[in-house]
């Protein structure tokens, strides 16, 4: 196989993996949500690197059977390993802006750019955009959510937790 | 690779000291306060059986088996966690008559929690980099542990006057016990030396500075010396309570070992 083969292959493994979704969102796809880390073909055998969202994360054995599922439906792939190693560490700001604006459908507000760990953050409520919201629990329907009530447009609606690194005290 | 003794047994430490308050921690399912806690309080439980969850894969990896039997079928003598993790929420069972002590479970964890923290800051710098790498994803979940318990902790501790009553027990039992959750066992100096992981000492010294600076905020007196009066889990000391919860949780596994769950 060409490296031009070997590239192809990649790109259409990376389109249907825009159909993967996160079985607890399922109108992000996991592209969107950063969660792909690197896409490799090795003659017929592709390896999906995944990044977990939060380490005790349900839906990983989920997303890994739908994303093998998946691809080797791809013409030219045989064999689907998907792996999840643990460097880098999934962080917030992989998630595009296509996916930021995808979790607001959802009624989920997407978590800020830059966000200072154990800091406060603003959060608009993701159907008015009104920053006139509380918190309501910290922790939510999944480990990456918490539920907050929207005192503008009297709506409760959730919000991804911001997740970055910490750095050294 | 040689069989490194004190690695091994460092995670094992870690691993059980997740695994056995998360479990005891899911025992409150159901029964937490308000609704709003028991979707947070399930939360952290399952966050915390995550990271038992990766270290007993580390194990794995290092060849002492697989993760799930790792968990559930060893005996109650093979497990590091120390003995105030793994202690009853209180009389009865999740099942018949909880009288679950809710003072208990809010000092418990945040007590945990702030040594968590305090142990992740320097594996984050271990030499064994498998480890520093799940210190740093596991550092990132355990701010928001923190700040969970540390709301309820400070909360309870300023107000009723029953409130502070069984607080203030809470807080003399788990003092009593918290060397063994600072203790690193017989390997202590081999892992410190090794560079896997800082010393007690140094942790202990970090601890009651977080904890100084909390009693001081919510205008409380700092109990005195620190204890460990039921034996060193490290070294595989432990308790009927042990024995007890690990029959529990591993009754479906025992059952049936290639069911999926």
């Amino acid at each position: 196989m060409t490296g031009i083969e070997s590239k192809q292959l990649v790109d259409s493994v990376y389109q249907v993996l825009q159909h993967v979704t996160d079985p607890e969102i399922d109108s992000v796809s996991i592209i969107d949500l950063g969660m792909i880390e690197h896409v490799e073909m090795s003659g017929s055998a592709a390896t999906v690197s995944v990044l977990p969202t939060f380490t005790g994360c349900p839906a990983l054995d989920i997303i890994q059977r739908d994303i093998v599922n998946a691809v080797i439906e791809v013409d030219g792939v045989e064999e689907v390993e998907v792996i999840f190693p643990s460097k880098p560490i999934w962080t917030t700001d992989r998630i595009t802006d296509q996916g930021k604006e995808q979790l607001k459908e959802f009624g989920i507000s997407p978590p800020p750019a830059n966000h200072t760990p154990g800091e406060p953050w603003e959060i608009p409520c993701p159907y008015c955009g009104s920053l006139y919201t509380t918190m309501e629990n910290l922790f939510g329907p999944t480990a990456c959510r918490c539920i907050l009530y929207c005192r503008s447009c009297k709506n409760p609606f959730e919000a991804m937790k911001p997740v970055a690194n910490i750095g050294d005290e | 690779m040689a069989k490194d003794k004190a690695l091994v047994e460092l995670l094992y430490t870690l691993a059980d000291d997740d695994f056995i308050l998360a479990y005891r921690g899911s025992e409150w399912l159901g029964l937490a306060p308000h609704i709003e806690e028991d979707v947070a309080y399930s939360s952290i439980n399952q966050d915390m059986m995550g990271h038992a969850a990766k270290y007993y894969q580390i194990l794995e990896e290092l060849g002492e088996g697989d993760a799930d039997e790792l968990s559930h079928l060893r005996s109650p003598d093979k497990f590091r966690n120390a003995v105030l993790l793994e202690e009853k929420n209180g009389e009865g069972t999740y099942l018949e008559q909880p009288n679950y002590d809710w003072a208990f479970a809010v000092v418990r964890n945040y007590f945990y929690s702030i040594h968590k923290k305090v142990r992740l800051e320097s594996l984050r710098k271990s030499n064994y980099e498998p480890l520093s790498d799940a210190a740093k994803k596991i550092s990132i979940e355990l701010q928001y542990h923190l700040m969970h318990w540390e709301t309820w902790f400070k909360q309870l501790m300023m107000s009723s006057d029953e409130a502070k009553r069984r607080m203030g027990e809470a807080v003399e039992h788990c003092w009593n016990e918290m060397d063994g959750i600072i203790s690193l066992g017989p390997f202590a100096d081999e892992m410190v030396e090794k560079g896997y992981v800082a010393s007690e000492a140094s942790m202990r010294e970090k601890w009651l500075d977080h904890m100084k600076k909390t009693f001081e905020q919510i205008g409380a007196e700092l109990p005195g010396e620190l204890g460990m009066t039921k034996g060193n889990g490290r070294q595989g000391e432990h308790t009927e309570d042990l024995t007890q919860a690990l029959k529990t949780l591993s009754e479906v596994y025992e059952t049936n070992p290639a069911a999926g769950w």
